[in-house]
């Protein structure tokens, strides 16, 4: 059986989307809620020179959240709607607010791998190729400048 | 990555994004071909195949040598390479994610009080 020890990345080439299969020594409940527990989440969801703070979050189906992202004087939001919140998945939408008009779908799976080992089954679909473009241009790992700085955080903020 | 790097990768997807496309270039990655060769499994005509080919080739994904009068196709490597690149750097960054979530998740208890539960179904008031 294969084991995703490591992240694995597929780009899908007839829509903008993007899938991540990763395997955790967890319960499908825990890392359920590692997302849907806004202080556990803003724990590992930024890098570490970015500060999360939470702004509302009712992790429900049909609750929405908004958080702010920081990193020296700078403030970045996010904000979306949980579509779905079950046991096995969750299903949001994401946007960032530096770009208002994009929204991404993000649909996560948690499977049972037995043993205490869940398999995360992340999925990303943008609404548009010019999303995808803007993740294609955010391969900067610091900010360099204002509007990479922002891209930065659109993709480090975990856009999965 | 320069915008011109980025125009490149973005033509390239949207090149790939077309399923004889697709096919063409794992026909190409045996080896270089030309137009006809490459038309020949298809029952379609070689302009459409020439078609797709300009496509493929303004992406930098494929190009065409001057050579008397073959002109084969050929696969140009480096173009795949930078969209290797934009995933790996993709997955590099979410898996630096993901470990911060091992932390987080080894941290919690398996007795930890259960996440909140869904939308609680709302109470039925009785008629009168």
């Amino acid at each position: 059986m294969t084991r995703y020890d490591q992240a694995h990345v597929e780009a899908d080439p007839n829509v903008p989307l993007i899938r991540i299969t990763r395997d955790f020594n967890a319960t499908p409940a825990q890392l359920r809620r590692a997302h849907v527990d806004p202080e556990l989440y803003a724990r590992w969801v930024g890098p570490h020179d970015v500060e999360t703070v939470i702004d509302h979050w009712d992790a429900r189906t049909g609750g929405s959240w908004r958080f702010l992202n920081r990193r020296g004087g700078e403030e970045y939001g996010f904000h979306g709607s949980f579509h779905e919140v079950s046991d096995d998945r969750i299903v949001q939408t994401f946007t960032f607010e530096g770009w208002p008009e994009g929204v991404s779908l993000e649909t996560l799976r948690f499977e049972d791998l037995g043993d205490g080992r869940t398999r995360l089954h992340a999925q990303s679909l943008v609404d548009s190729f010019e999303g995808r473009d803007m993740w294609l241009q955010s391969d900067m790992e610091t900010g360099v400048n204002e509007g990479y700085a922002k891209l930065d955080a659109l993709l480090a903020d975990g856009t999965i | 990555m320069d915008d011109e790097g980025v125009d490149k990768l973005n033509l390239a997807f949207a090149a790939l994004a077309d399923p004889t496309r697709r096919d063409l270039v794992a026909r190409l990655s045996l080896g270089d071909a030309t137009v006809n060769e490459l038309a020949a499994p298809y029952g379609v005509s070689l302009q459409a195949i020439s078609k797709h080919l300009k496509v493929l080739e303004a992406a930098g994904l494929v190009s065409r040598r001057r050579e008397a009068q073959r002109r084969p196709v050929h696969l140009e490597a480096e173009t795949f390479g930078l969209m290797l690149d934009w995933i790996q750097r993709y997955q590099r960054q979410a898996e630096r994610r993901f470990q911060r979530l091992e932390d987080v998740l080894a941290t919690m208890s398996e007795t930890e009080p259960p996440s909140p539960p869904g939308v609680p179904t709302p109470h039925r008031k009785e008629l009168p």
